[in-house]
């Protein structure tokens, strides 16, 4: 015990912390480092010398751009009526007992542990069922179906959080049920839902298997790669997958930086 | 406060042409809980007076928090009668009421700053910019809080809390304040420098306080009249003097301060006296308020520091009973005795320590217990 306490303490825990680092970001800096390979072939798997050609080559493939498009259409989409319908199911989950709440809080974890190949395929045969033409707006149905139990579930935990009084200090103030609602209880849970809304984008935009099923014969940007796999997958692949992942960076940092001048 | 206005249900006994504060008229409030109906307050009338500083007191769960939220509003009442100034708003929601209550928790909004805070319902009432800034300057000067305006809630401690949450209510000018146990979370020192503080703010503002408390010392020292719940009722209504000098309930005798129970069979009854036959050389004499016949059970109080503890038997017309000395604990201003008498019942004696630090009697003495026979009280 105090042998392995002695490894840890030292050496050990550094090499080990390192690992896990490199565990996380080596695949990460793989994709960077490949979109600025100036590959000759079709496949782009060998680094042949750096270049910025392709983030000037950027949109040229035009299946590909209209791919990335549908994906941040779909995603943005997504964000905004499952973070809006997630919210309110949380807030009535956290806050108040009803009729229905169990089954409700069964229902959102049942949606969250589905396999996603169960999910898309039932989804499926609902669609064809019910005569509904696949393509973009089913992609949106099944995208805001399978994120809004997370965004749900993630307001519901900051909602348990809050003090109940506060609505009620508000009430006792003067303050009508939206006001309360407007100035007191969505700034209170705002953290929450904008938490759940961007798990929300992060699982549409890079949703596959539930796509593949009820897409139809609209392309997302999983879907485009996916097909391209075959072929050679172009360093534009690369070049997006950079900026989306520096998108996301950009938004931690700030929320970090947020943070600390609060506190 | 005057005399005739401390008995329960005396909603007609308020000072003619002066409509009393706060009314309850026979207010019940049931919940249904696993199926089961509960009476969290079983028929309760009270009539609060304008300027008066009122505590509702009693144990956990005796419903005066509950009482206190259906005059706030935040219940409905299942049956009875709220009334705020002669008006019924037994069905009127809270943000539609002329009163403003302090929160257990505080109950700040977190996100706002203390200025924020305390205009908020100013601002909800589309009160003029310069008069809430006004206002509200003038409220935080009221609470010593001037140059924290900026200050977020958490970035202050738990009695500057207290004062945002206290400036917030008031800023309002709310025919009454409702206070839910407010220095509940707060550390002995500062409570009782808060308790000073409120009662100077009320004075200063002259708004009503209705307040909250489990604590009894809480409740004698501040208010000007106390109503003391148990178990959904009412058990007493009077000021802090009359409830502490002449209990009506054995529950009241026991819940405020230290208290002596003793029970004895009426031997003789002279006047409005009643004899009471204890030990065989002891005689008990106390006053009686209905009618008590030879043979009776009654069961009295006495407060620990009115009975005199000597080893002789004392004269005159005192209240006496003997006894042994089974503890003494010396607590500095004072002396404890408990004494076991003959039946068994032990008696507790306080004995200021005034002249020197030595008891009168120490462990297994025998010792005699006397008393005024007015500072008994017979118990309903």
């Amino acid at each position: 015990m105090s042998a392995l306490n002695r490894v840890f303490r030292g050496r050990g825990l550094q090499i080990y912390t390192w690992l896990v680092i490199a565990w996380l970001v080596v695949p990460i800096a793989v994709m960077i480092l490949f979109g600025f390979n100036d590959t000759k072939g079709r496949y782009n798997t060998t680094f042949q010398g750096f270049t910025l050609k392709w983030y000037g080559k950027l949109f040229e493939i035009g299946d590909l751009t209209e791919a990335l498009v549908n994906s941040l259409l779909i995603a943005v989409l997504t964000m905004l009526i499952a973070g809006v319908l997630g919210s309110l199911i949380g807030l009535a989950l956290g806050r108040y007992r009803f009729r229905g709440s169990g089954a409700m809080n069964i229902v959102m974890f049942a949606a969250i542990s589905c396999a996603e190949i169960v999910m898309g395929a039932s989804l499926l045969s609902l669609f064809v069922t019910l005569a509904v033409p696949l393509g973009f707006w089913t992609i949106v149905i099944s995208h805001v179906m399978f994120s809004i139990s997370f965004v749900a579930i993630t307001v519901r935990a900051r909602v348990m959080t809050l003090d109940a009084s506060l609505e009620e200090a508000a009430r006792d103030l003067g303050a009508g049920t939206w006001t309360t609602f407007r100035l007191v209880t969505l700034p209170m849970i705002f953290p929450g839902v904008l938490a759940g809304s961007m798990l929300a984008f992060a699982l549409s935009i890079d949703d596959f298997v539930i796509t593949n099923f009820n897409a139809g014969g609209t392309v997302t940007f999983p879907l485009w790669i996916w097909g391209s796999t075959r072929v050679g997958i172009p360093p534009q692949v690369n070049v997006m997958g950079t900026l989306i992942f520096a998108a996301g960076l950009l938004i931690a940092l700030g929320n970090v930086l947020i943070a600390r001048r609060r506190r | 406060m005057t005399e005739i206005q401390a008995g329960v249900g005396a909603a007609d006994t308020a000072a003619p042409g002066q409509v009393p504060a706060i009314e309850l008229d026979e207010v019940v409030k049931e919940y249904v809980s696993h199926g089961e109906v509960v009476q969290a307050v079983k028929g309760v009338s009270m009539t609060i007076d304008e300027g008066e500083f009122f505590s509702l007191l009693g144990p956990s769960g005796c419903g005066k928090t509950t009482s206190m939220r259906m005059i706030a509003g935040f219940e409905e009442p299942t049956r009875g009668v709220v009334r705020l100034h002669g008006q019924d708003v037994t069905n009127v929601p809270p943000n539609k009421r002329d009163v403003n209550m302090v929160f257990q928790s505080y109950a700040l909004f977190p996100h706002m700053s203390v200025w924020d805070n305390v205009a908020f319902g100013l601002k909800r009432k589309k009160v003029p910019d310069a008069e809430v800034r006004r206002r509200v300057g003038e409220m935080l000067e009221i609470v010593d809080l001037v140059g924290r305006e900026k200050r977020r809630p958490r970035e202050m401690s738990g009695g500057q809390q207290q004062r945002v949450a206290l400036a917030r209510a008031l800023v309002n000018r709310p025919r009454a304040l409702l206070l839910d146990e407010p220095l509940g979370a707060l550390d002995l020192k500062l409570r009782q420098h808060m308790q000073i503080e409120l009662k100077r703010i009320q004075r200063e503002v002259g708004i009503t306080f209705v307040y909250v408390t489990h604590d009894q010392s809480e409740a004698l020292t501040m208010s000007d009249r106390i109503a003391v719940m148990n178990d959904g009722l009412v058990e007493q209504l009077a000021g802090p003097r009359e409830i502490y000098e002449r209990p009506a309930t054995k529950f009241v005798a026991g819940f405020i301060g230290t208290s002596n129970l003793l029970s004895g069979v009426v031997s003789s009854v002279n006047g409005s006296c009643a004899v009471l036959a204890l030990g065989p050389a002891d005689r008990v004499v106390v006053p009686i308020k209905g009618s008590a016949a030879e043979g009776d059970t009654v069961e009295l109080t006495v407060r620990p520091e009115k009975i005199i503890i000597s080893t002789e038997k004392p004269d005159g017309d005192l209240s006496m009973v003997e006894g042994t000395v089974s503890e003494v604990v010396y607590l500095g201003t004072s002396n404890s005795y408990a004494v076991a008498l003959a039946g068994g019942t032990e008696i507790t004696v306080f004995q200021q320590n005034a002249h020197d630090s030595t008891t009168t009697a120490e462990r297994g003495d025998t010792v005699w217990l006397s008393w005024q026979p007015q500072h008994s009280y017979a118990l309903q």
